[in-house]
């Protein structure tokens, strides 16, 4: 049994690497938002510095960051929330009556690129005057949110046992009275898991709010460009204004990790 | 409130309660589509109406504002655009270049994880959260965050290299090291992606396959290559199929770390990067229609030879 015990020491060094890599850069990011300009330009202070929160005063005065993480949080809320009132019974229904091709109109979603899009919304909004509101946000949103939710509630559905529906068919319920009161509650983490994927998602999203977004409705991807000038970066600020992007995003990640892998590996093993 | 008189079992598809309101018995006899036409008619006119006006832009030579007049040219946009080796086929090139290398070393790289993390072990949960972490990060903010440590000044990764006695690189600025940096980047974030796709196949073999392999006495790379990749090539392709389609459509980490037109050079702009940019910053919509049904043409055309092979590898 030697080779086996050769195989555990190969995998854990090979598995610190891996860990090292990905977690290291993250590290580096939040460690520079912790420094001054001059300490991040001196190569000596890589890994012993005196801490400022200086940056973060920067973005979340100054650069009126506040205001966005408000419009990311309500745009990415908003979206999920309409996404799900939207994507769960249709997903329930393409389940339930094997609708394949009907799932595919809402599945395209995912395929095309949304620059296609852009713009003739751009054009239809703009002459609503809708655009730079959170409207056209929220609803450009829903466009990521909803396909993620129908795929993902199709397999869960898929996995429900009809029989439970069946049963309350006996005792006397309507089939939507069934849907309302037994596979819902039934189905929650299945909807956590489609919620909190669709959140991250649209949390992320960058393209639609780079176009779509005005002033006051920028959501935080867009507003971190706020750091990059044509001559010079404030490095400084700019880290702590990702890390203020990305950490709350990890964090709750750790909390809901399992929902995540579930979500993001949905219908991966199916035939 | 449900009727006390209801049947012993009630027929599919058939109100039968008679204290039911008139509404919602037409409710529960149209459920299946009323239940999923919202979310069809939403999509469906967020997308239709769009691709529509887009394949009719293409045939125009709508410039500077969309509500400009516009003149029908039939398909002069796509002769110009087949024909521009200048911007077109580059960016061609470079987005093959960049799914098809950032494809590649994720699924190895991310199959050679899956297979480390297969088996139980201690601090496996330490393990699967690191992975968790690139896979949820706003893109935007991996782009600035690699953005830093590629610097070519002041960056950690020429640092790293100084230690091992080895001279600066220009990373993202330059010209020729630029997309590799990217794909670099696109490997970091989504390799992980990947991982946990194989990972979720990986655990849903069965041992018994392998058990016999076993007893045959196959050596452990027989068994990879003879039993584990086999069975698990439905999965493979899925996990292709998932991220190809996102790798095509990169947008974000090339906008961060390049800037508009995918650097001065364009040395990263692909045809995502090109129509952005052929829409947004030229206003260019007759060119830039036709430059995304192309690539449209492009997305669909791939992930139809994929699940071809998907269905191939699954008989």
């Amino acid at each position: 049994m030697k080779q086996r015990a050769a195989f555990k020491v190969f995998r854990t060094i090979a598995l610190i690497v891996v860990v090292i890599s990905l977690v290291a850069p993250l590290i580096w990011m939040v460690a520079a938002s912790f420094k001054t300009n001059v300490d991040i330009y001196d190569s000596a202070k890589a890994l012993v510095f005196t801490p400022t929160l200086d940056n973060y005063g920067t973005v979340l005065r100054q650069a009126n960051y506040v205001q966005f993480i408000g419009n990311s949080l309500w745009v990415a809320f908003a979206a999920t929330a309409l996404s799900l009132l939207l994507g769960v019974p249709a997903a329930y229904s393409m389940s339930r009556f094997n609708m394949r091709k009907s799932a595919l109109v809402v599945l395209m979603a995912r395929v095309i690129p949304g620059v296609s899009l852009l713009v003739p919304w751009y054009y239809v909004f703009s002459n609503l005057r809708l655009v730079g509101g959170f409207s056209v946000l929220i609803l450009s949103h829903m466009f990521v949110s909803l396909p993620l939710i129908v795929y993902i509630m199709m397999g869960f559905f898929d996995g429900l046992p009809e029989e439970l529906e069946e049963a309350a068919l006996v005792d006397g319920l309507t089939h939507i009275g069934a849907f309302r009161r037994v596979t819902l509650p039934l189905s929650v983490p299945g909807i956590a898991t489609a919620g909190i994927l669709s959140f991250i998602f649209s949390w992320n999203n960058f393209m639609f709010a780079l176009v779509l977004s005005g002033a006051d409705t920028k959501t935080l991807p867009v507003a971190i460009f706020d750091f990059v000038g044509y001559a010079s970066i404030d490095w400084g600020g700019l880290m702590a204004a990702t890390t203020v992007v990305t950490l709350p995003i990890m964090i709750i990640a750790l909390f809901v990790q399992k929902y995540i892998v579930s979500g993001l590996t949905a219908g991966a093993t199916k035939g | 409130m449900p009727a006390v008189t209801a049947p012993e079992k009630a027929p599919r598809g058939a109100s039968v309660m008679p204290d039911t309101p008139g509404w919602a018995r037409w409710a529960n006899d149209h459920r299946k589509w009323l239940f999923a036409a919202p979310a069809m008619v939403f999509v469906a006119a967020l997308i239709i109406f769009p691709l529509a006006w887009t394949a009719y832009l293409s045939l125009t030579d709508s410039a500077g504002s969309v509500r400009a007049d516009s003149e029908f040219i039939g398909f002069r946009n796509y002769v110009e655009v087949l024909t521009d080796t200048d911007r077109f086929w580059p960016a061609v090139g470079r987005t093959a270049a960049f799914t098809g290398a950032a494809l590649f070393f994720e699924v190895v790289l991310g199959m050679a994880i899956a297979l480390l993390l297969w088996r139980p072990f201690r601090g496996e949960k330490w393990v699967r959260v690191a992975i968790l972490l690139p896979l949820v990060a706003t893109p935007v903010a991996v782009g600035m965050m690699w953005r830093l440590i590629f610097d070519p000044n002041i960056g950690l990764a020429n640092q790293a290299l100084s230690w091992v006695g080895i001279g600066p690189q220009p990373w993202l600025a330059g010209q020729h090291t630029a997309l590799p940096t990217t794909i670099f980047i696109d490997i970091w974030q989504w390799t992980p992606m990947v991982v946990l796709i194989l990972l979720a196949g990986l655990t849903s073999l069965s041992d018994e396959p392998q058990e016999a392999a076993m007893i045959d006495g196959a050596s452990a790379w027989q068994r990879f290559r003879h039993v584990t990749l086999p069975l698990l090539m439905p999965t493979v392709i899925v996990a292709v199929l998932l991220r190809g389609i996102d790798a095509l459509k990169t947008f974000d980490i090339l906008y961060a770390t390049k800037g508009r037109g995918g650097g001065s050079f364009h040395e990263v702009e692909t045809l995502n990067v090109y129509a952005y940019g052929l829409s947004f910053d030229y206003n260019e919509y007759g060119l830039s229609s036709t430059v995304l049904i192309l690539f449209f043409l492009i997305i669909i055309g791939s992930m139809w030879a994929l699940t071809a092979r998907r269905k191939g590898a699954g008989r």
